[in-house]
């Protein structure tokens, strides 16, 4: 289950933070926003929730003023010039745990977030107050910095504070700047499927620069990318499945005595070579399997507690 | 002196230069491994070794022994002897990472590594330089371990055991028992014998000229306390590419001063650029070579367009003349990768004798890596940042040499 608005704002409070709230009706866009909540009050943010070919997220959340190249960001971490695009509504619901519109850094408080990689605007830092969603967007709260900082320190994560603006050259000498904040996992969400085709009304406080690229995919990759990451999926079961590789090396040895009997001629010469690939493949099979056990023990025995006497 | 440095320079380039950090053969021409192997004082690994090889560990030699792919070696002999006699050894090896971009090349001396492990059932340690890319390559301290981190990703999925297998990054480990071996191969290399070995300069910073010791120790047991506890005359053999030959130099050196036994050394020939032997295959150009992360579209375009062929200009003329098989790179690549020995013969055989044309070669060779590729993409998918915390954990390894 989501963090709730309440369970936010009780943890602010616990945290000590100074924030002031702000109720008014759902807002989708900072315009909305804005005409509820006085700049005044402190600076209004927009917050961009994209992915990367290799699925992994990010949000940036900057100042309205702030320009965001998202070709310049992509480069910057290391992905290339068209290495990003919004993410799917999916992705919003399955990680961030938030409706439309409500992208938010404190979104990352959700476990299901762990992977997704916060980058802050700089120009937070010279604002006496900030504002964000609570996880909600009928409420905005208005806060410090070190109030954001605070929070996020207390669920372990380090707060990362970027020039958004900076357009540093990238080369064999010159390393991405913002490599370095690419998540290490990433994310398999499964209705991925669905992720080209048809919903590309990206949150509307998104900078919607990034709508161009996926209008403009092939038809073809849609289904090519959807059938490659469900074949992924099955495949990675089988290193740690028992049924899932017993299931693995049965396809693979049925395949190999079918394709020997289709053959026909000089028939044992082959099936040494290929009884020989089959050796090696399976063996490698075997041991990712090993190396996944040993890891999920391992795993076990770093977070078991000892015996309660 | 600066007159002097110019000429030194001239001349270097008028002769092939193979170090750590630079590879270039005479005038642009193909590395000339006889002369490598007689400058640098090791001996060739032949047909005799590689068929003891098969006698002790049952089972047929790696396709690079048996196509001459690690063609050099130091001391051998003697770990085969004394794996006979029931001592045992372990393997020692590892990568400088410098970039997220892996290519085939890269993967050589691990898929080799990963043979050696299961055919001798013999533990093994891996060394990320991460320290030494910083220094290197002027990258952040953080940037050098990220890379490390992924770096040892693709490593994993070449299939090491993890129950056999330590990795460690220098800026994680080095301290403690490596550390003091570290200041014990420090003690015996002189400034200037760094200097003439590495080619070090006044010019270059002091974290450079006390870096080969980190690649030197983990050739000594005692380096490694959890791992090898009171087995101080345990033998290393290290897999490694002949341009990291003078590391080793400088180890096989200073050991006996220490009371270490030498370690011993296995080493490939370089894998060549897909332009060709005089290529030069680098991170910058992404058709210089295959990556971990090509896809199988990728593979044939560039197997297709960039890849150096030995045919002739015209069928015709490949008909009469043949192949130049001395230059063509599908069928170097082949050999490298390609298991089936017979196979492999038959295309050289009608390949150079022009019955067999360039695209038959080239869609072959497309088949062969593109397997190997996925192969590769899927066990990597597989391996998750806890995995590479096992792997790098600084633990036991019971089962080492079953």
């Amino acid at each position: 289950m989501g963090f709730s608005k309440d369970q936010l704002l009780n943890r602010l409070q616990e945290l000590e933070i100074d924030y002031t709230k702000y109720e008014h009706p759902p807002v989708l866009t900072v315009e909305a926003q804005a005409k509820y909540v006085s700049s005044s009050e402190g600076a209004l943010s927009k917050n961009l929730f994209f992915k990367d070919k290799k699925h992994r997220y990010y949000i940036v959340s900057a100042m309205v003023d702030t320009k965001v190249d998202m070709k310049v960001l992509s480069q910057r971490l290391g992905l290339g010039k068209g290495g990003v695009r919004m993410a799917p509504e999916e992705a919003l619901a399955q990680l961030l745990q938030v409706s439309l519109g409500c992208v938010t850094p404190f979104a990352v408080v959700n476990e299901s977030a762990r992977d997704v990689s916060l980058l802050l605007d700089q120009n937070f830092k010279n604002q006496k107050r900030c504002i964000f969603h609570p996880l909600s967007n009928e409420v905005s709260v208005s806060l410090n910095t070190s109030g954001l900082d605070k929070f996020l320190k207390s669920i372990e994560r380090d707060p990362v504070y970027v020039d958004l603006e900076a357009n540093p050259a990238v080369g064999k000498d010159q390393p991405p700047d913002l490599a370095v904040y690419v998540p290490s996992n990433s994310v398999v969400i499964p209705e991925i499927t669905s992720e080209t085709s048809t919903k590309q009304t990206p949150p509307p406080k998104s900078v919607s620069a990034e709508v161009k690229p996926v209008a403009s995919a092939k038809p073809s990759k849609p289904a090519s990318k959807g059938k490659s990451v469900v074949v992924e999926n099955s495949t990675l079961l089988a290193f740690k499945n028992p049924e899932k590789f017993v299931e693995e090396i049965m396809d693979k040895t049925s395949a190999l005595l079918l394709s020997e009997v289709a053959k026909g001629e000089n028939v044992e010469a082959l099936a040494e070579t290929r009884r020989k690939l089959l050796t090696s493949e399976l063996t490698h099979l075997a041991i990712m399997f090993k190396n996944t056990a040993y890891t999920e023990g391992f795993h076990a025995g770093k977070h078991s507690q000892p015996k309660r006497l | 002196m600066e007159v002097d440095k110019k000429d030194e320079r001239e001349s270097e380039s008028s002769e092939q230069v193979v170090n750590p950090w630079e590879v270039s053969a005479k005038d642009g021409g193909k590395i000339d491994y006889d002369k490598l192997i007689d400058k640098f004082g090791c001996q060739r690994l032949d047909e005799s070794l590689i068929d003891r090889v098969q006698r002790l560990t049952s089972r047929q030699p790696h396709v690079f022994l048996r196509r001459g792919v690690f063609f050099a070696h130091r001391d051998f002999n003697e770990i085969l002897d004394a794996y006979e006699k029931g001592d045992k050894f372990y393997l020692y090896t590892g990568r400088g990472p410098s970039s997220e971009a892996l290519h085939l090349g890269h993967l050589i001396p691990f898929m080799f590594t990963k043979y050696l492990q299961e055919a001798f059932k013999v533990p093994l340690v891996i060394q990320l330089t991460d320290d030494e890319k910083c220094m290197w390559k002027n990258l952040s301290v953080e940037e050098s371990q990220r890379l490390a981190r992924e770096n040892a990703k693709d490593i994993i999925a070449c299939g090491f055991d993890v129950t056999k297998t330590f990795i460690f990054s220098d800026f994680d480990y080095v301290g403690g028992a490596f550390y003091k071996n570290m200041v014990k191969v420090s003690k015996c290399v002189t400034l200037n014998k760094a200097m003439g070995i590495f080619g070090f300069s006044g010019e270059d910073h002091i974290g450079k000229l006390s870096f080969p010791p980190v690649q030197a120790v983990p050739s000594f047991p005692s380096s490694f306390p959890h791992l090898f506890p009171g087995k101080d005359n345990l033998r290393c053999l290290i897999p490694c590419a002949i341009d990291q030959d003078p590391y080793f130099r400088m180890t096989r050196d200073v050991a006996p001063r220490l009371g270490y036994s030498k370690p011993a050394l296995i080493e490939s020939s370089f894998f060549p650029a897909l332009q060709g032997e005089n290529g030069k295959m680098s991170a910058s150009d992404p058709n210089s070579a295959i990556y971990v992360t090509d896809t199988a579209k990728d593979i044939k375009n560039k197997i297709n367009r960039y890849a150096f062929s030995g045919g002739q200009d015209s069928v015709e003329k490949h008909r009469e003349l043949g192949a130049n098989l001395e230059v063509d790179i599908p069928v170097k690549y082949l050999s490298f990768f390609l298991e089936d020995d017979s196979e492999l013969e038959h295309i050289k055989k009608e390949y150079g004798e022009g019955r067999m044309l360039t695209g038959e070669v080239k869609k072959r060779l497309t088949e062969v890596l593109t397997e190997m590729v996925e192969r590769h993409r899927r066990s990597r998918a597989a391996v998750t940042d806890e995995m590479v915390d096992a792997f790098m954990a600084v633990r036991p390894l019971p089962s080492m040499f079953e």
